[in-house]
């Protein structure tokens, strides 16, 4: 006898058997939404635009773009529900206006998103058009140089220097401690996720002003590539420690009991079932973590200096970042040399959107392509 | 005793031993005790049932079995299990090695989701570290999903997921993971609770027929269902607030049709629970 | 029917025993691999415990020459200045506090807004893409919201801060020093405001609230959902009823989780705002600072005993978004929709 959900599996033949195949049976569509939804709507937009215009340009002296619209969608809200209650119940006159300011401002936002990015890249534009912004560095070049002169190689490599140390310490020791909380436990490890929970609310620039306490002024260790790292890695440990935390306790724990009842260590439990588990998860946690040792400015500010030339050496020496590189730039009031942070801006928000594409990769992988 | 043979490699598979025996056995979570003293014998080649009403112990009964039971760190315990006639508690007795040989199937079916059809078969075989199975390997998944009941619905996909199978499948899957390892006893916690009567149906089929290799010990909520496949019947209890333990035990037909007991004949019955 | 068992009946455990049963000891059995995977995993814990320990006890020994020295009038004094001996940290805390305060006004309902239109109205096919936008916001480096809103927000904003201070700046807080009706309003009175300073914050801080929000209004259960729904209530009736309620710990503690960030960020407000210390709540006012600006700004020429009096006051910073987190944390895990995600 066939299995009952086969049937589910392969709909077309079950029912070939069952229904006379008179015509394709196509699902009925079923709209909720009524002509009156839809002529209020229209009827709300336009109207709101004319006496928009009217009350602009004619009756109140305001002017600009922004305040236009922003008159525009309040009165669409105004006439959008005094036309809804002209022939419906109060409470749809309430979810109507509610569920468009809702959409309103969820728009808001995107486009804000929107803007920032966009806003990055179009300031930014006039320097990534020239080659030398990406091979040289800035070592001779005045603030006031042209764009054809200088570059930010020497933020760019100071920049990937310094996370990747960061990693290296701190990718370890973060998954470590969530392994260690989520698989060994004992009442010791309530005390570490406290704290570890505590350290997620250490503000950046106290972790930068920690490090260069400590390694600039205590140890006399002068500015350099090693001491930012470190300042970023006691940003991004707690941070990715928890993520990774965050992603192991949701794992489910009959997934544990199944493999250990298969008569699996406990390490091979880790390793070949919890963590493939959850890899796509917990790469995604890491790498959000990266992304924001990348892009955060307070700790690099206090404690790697900002070199103009090249130094690839993390042990001596000044080392730049593109944060720091940006932030340094815009604060210049030079035109030529914002332009240059701009740019800057832009190779870094591309950077962060380069990390962010790949945690999608990584989330959308299935199982069975490995 | 049964010898399986693997064609290409000449593997034997032998399926001799699994007697298990439980010698009073107590568990307790914190101070709270929810088991007194259990003894059970559970000889090869027997599917044995433990039926009783929810939270009379069946489960953590169950769990004692293969050491599963200590993974709450609350959990403790006093009796000796023996498998074979050696207590698997006993000094020395590596918790693996235990549980390789004592198989557990859960109430949920829970196939690895980051592993094919396949290597969910073969997990356990890496997981536990087995030696020179993977030149066996296409023979071990075809023996084991068709000792499951799986392999024809399944053989033409072994490569998607395992979480692409319907319920019913996904716990034949489970089955076949742990029958993979070869282990002498398999536990089965509801193993049919989650699941449709179709699927029951071919879950109670299969341990029908694994029964020739292997000692099965299910617990069940289904009074039909432990009349079906169970040989033998141990029916629990725990009267409020005492720890649980076991009323009867006997063969499944005079449990069913004699009970000794009152409380047996007024629960077999559907008079409580 | 039930039938009561009679308890009088032989109790299944046998009480008369002899012996005592008492949980035997086991013996582990842990094979090698497990020995030393257990003492590699328990060091990890043991040294990052260290490191975040040593950080917290450092800034807190650090703190008490400072508090010694300055007492209680660290708390009160406003001016910093380190070359007359004065030290305080009242207007830096108000002004963080400004800061966070206008950029919740506004990340709020922004959040909450967009947490339900992903969860509630945005059509499925879209929702995965707007999740990602959400977290796409929070991965954006913070110098780079500093950069929109110094160069793009600022010069539209000041105009929306005189419109403000025109028509409700009889509301103290909308009340700017300078005479707005002026022919030719002083537009750098309304520059560099910890107002402007706010919207750049709330925009950062906001994408972490908003997934808070959407976690827990999705997980909001879909029989109660029908239910209101069935009784015939429309999308915002069944909204009110089912899932702001059930959200409710989500919407407070994502809420607060942001004000811990909004707190301690830095760049975006350096970038901005252009310091002062006086005390005033004038949000839309040229001019104000924080505790993290404070530091941006001075570590550089402190000397050691300053450098200790800005590490006490950053300790102070991470004492006051510690105590936010930890009651967000509390509100979010106490509150029904975390006790199904926990």
């Amino acid at each position: 006898m066939t299995d009952q959900l086969d049937f589910r599996e392969n709909p077309q033949e079950a029912n070939a058997g069952i229904l006379p195949v008179a015509e394709p049976d196509h699902p009925r569509a079923t709209k909720s939404r009524t002509q009156d939804d839809l002529f209020s709507f229209v009827g709300a937009v336009a109207g709101a635009l004319a006496l928009d215009w009217l009350l602009y340009t004619k009756i109140l002296p305001f002017s600009g773009t922004l305040g236009f619209l922003v008159l525009w969608y309040c009165l669409f809200l105004a006439l959008f529900a005094g036309a809804t209650a002209v022939g419906n119940p109060s409470q749809v006159v309430v979810d109507r206006v509610v569920g468009a300011a809702i959409r309103g401002a969820a728009a808001l936002v995107f486009f804000a998103l929107f803007t920032s990015i966009m806003f990055t890249f179009v300031r930014g534009f006039p320097a990534l058009t020239h080659l030398n912004f990406f091979t040289k560095d800035m070592a001779g070049v005045r603030p006031t140089d042209a764009l054809s002169r200088g570059g930010i190689l020497h933020a760019v490599l100071g920049s990937v220097i310094e996370i990747g140390i960061a990693i290296a310490v701190t990718l370890p020791l973060g998954v470590g401690t969530a392994i260690y909380l989520n698989e060994v436990g004992g009442r010791f490890s309530k005390v570490v996720r406290t704290l570890v929970e505590a350290m997620t609310a250490l503000p950046s620039i106290v972790a930068g002003l920690f490090i260069y306490t400590i390694l600039i002024v205590m140890l006399g260790i002068s500015r350099t590539g090693i001491a930012a790292a470190a300042a970023i890695s006691v940003m991004m440990l707690p941070i990715i420690a928890r993520s990774a935390d965050v992603v192991l306790r949701v794992m489910p724990g009959g997934l544990r009991e199944a493999s250990l009842a298969l008569g699996a260590s406990k390490w091979q439990t880790v390793r070949q079932v919890v963590i493939p588990t959850v890899r796509s998860g917990l790469a995604t946690a890491l790498i959000l973590g990266i992304a924001r040792g990348v892009g955060e400015t307070s700790p690099v500010l206090l404690t790697s200096g900002a070199s103009t030339y090249t130094n690839v050496n993390p042990l001596q020496e000044p080392m730049n970042s593109l944060p720091l590189y940006v932030f340094s730039a815009v604060r210049s009031g030079e035109p030529e040399f914002i332009a240059r942070g701009f740019g800057a801006a832009s190779v870094l928000l591309a950077l962060v959107l380069i990390l962010f594409v790949i945690t999608r990769f990584l989330a959308r992988q299935k199982v069975g392509k490995r | 005793m049964s010898v399986l043979l693997s064609p290409a490699t000449g593997r034997v598979t032998d399926f001799s031993g699994g007697v298990l025996s439980a010698q009073g056995v107590s568990a307790w979570f914190g101070s709270n005790k929810v088991l007194e003293r259990v003894s059970l014998d559970m000889p090869a080649k027997t599917v044995t049932a433990l039926i009783g009403p929810s939270g009379c112990g069946k489960s953590t009964f169950l769990r004692v079995l293969n050491r599963m039971h200590e993974l709450v760190p609350s959990a403790r315990l006093n009796g000796e299990v023996l498998l074979d006639g050696e207590d698997i508690y006993a000094t020395g007795h590596r918790i693996t090695a235990t549980r390789k040989r004592i198989g557990m199937v859960f109430q949920k079916p829970n196939p690895f989701p980051a592993m094919s059809i396949a290597d969910n078969v073969v997990s356990g075989l890496k997981l536990a570290g087995v030696k020179n199975w993977r030149s066996d390997r296409d023979w071990i998944i075809e023996t084991s999903l068709t000792r499951a009941g799986l392999w024809k619905e399944v053989k033409d996909r072994l490569k998607e997921p395992g979480s692409a199978l319907s319920g019913g499948q996904q716990q034949r899957l489970c089955i076949a993971r742990s029958l993979a390892v070869e282990p002498e006893v398999l536990l089965m916690d509801e193993p049919c609770s989650a699941l449709d009567p179709t699927s029951t149906r071919r879950v109670e089929e299969t341990i029908s027929e694994i029964r020739e290799q292997v000692t099965v010990v299910i617990v069940t909520h289904n009074m039909q269902q432990a009349a079906r496949v169970s040989q033998q019947c141990a029916f629990f209890l725990a009267e409020q607030g005492t720890p649980g333990g076991i009323v009867e035990v006997g063969d499944t037909e005079q449990i069913f049709q004699s009970p000794v007991d009152q409380r047996t004949a007024d629960y077999v019955n559907g008079r409580f629970g | 029917m039930t039938i009561l068992i009679d308890l009088g009946q032989t109790p299944l455990p046998d009480p008369s025993g002899v012996d005592e049963d008492r949980p035997r000891a086991i013996d582990p059995a842990l094979p090698r691999v497990d020995r030393i995977f257990y003492a590699g995993a328990r060091a990890v814990g043991v040294l990052v415990l260290l490191i975040m320990g040593a950080i917290g006890v450092f800034l807190g020994v650090q703190s008490i020459p400072t508090f010694k020295r300055y007492g209680l009038s660290f708390f009160t004094q406003n001016q910093w200045l380190p070359e007359r001996d004065i030290l305080g940290i009242s207007a830096v805390l108000l002004g963080t506090f400004t800061v966070a305060v206008v950029a919740l006004a506004i990340a709020f309902p922004l959040a909450l807004s967009v947490a339900l239109y992903i969860s509630e109205y945005a059509v499925p096919r879209i929702k995965g893409l707007l999740v990602s936008m959400i977290d796409l916001m929070a991965a954006i480096p913070s110098i780079v919201w500093g950069l929109w809103g110094f160069f793009l927000l600022q010069p539209r904003a000041i105009n929306l801060a005189h419109w403000l201070n025109v028509n409700l700046g009889f509301l103290p807080f909308f009340h700017v020093d300078t005479d707005p009706n002026a022919p030719v309003w002083a537009q750098s009175r309304y520059a560099a405001s910890a107002f402007i300073a706010g919207i750049a914050v709330s925009m950062m801080v906001l994408p972490m609230a908003a997934a808070v929000m959407r976690q827990v209004f999705s997980q909001a259960p879909l029989g109660e959902r029908e239910a209101a729904l069935a009784l015939g209530s429309t999308k915002w009736g069944m909204i009110r009823t089912v899932v702001l309620p059930f959200g409710r710990g989500g919407i407070i503690g994502g809420t607060m989780l942001s004000m811990g960030r909004a707190l301690g960020e830095t760049i975006a407000v350096v970038l901005i705002i252009s310091p002062s210390f006086d005390i005033k709540f004038r949000p839309l006012e040229v001019g104000t600072s924080t505790v993290s600006a404070l530091i941006a700004g001075r570590f550089g020429e402190a000397t050691s005993a300053q450098l200790s009096a800005l590490l006490t006051a950053g300790f102070v910073l991470f004492i006051i978004t510690l105590i936010v987190n930890t009651l967000a944390a509390t509100i979010v895990s106490r509150s029904r929709s975390g006790a199904v995600t926990d």
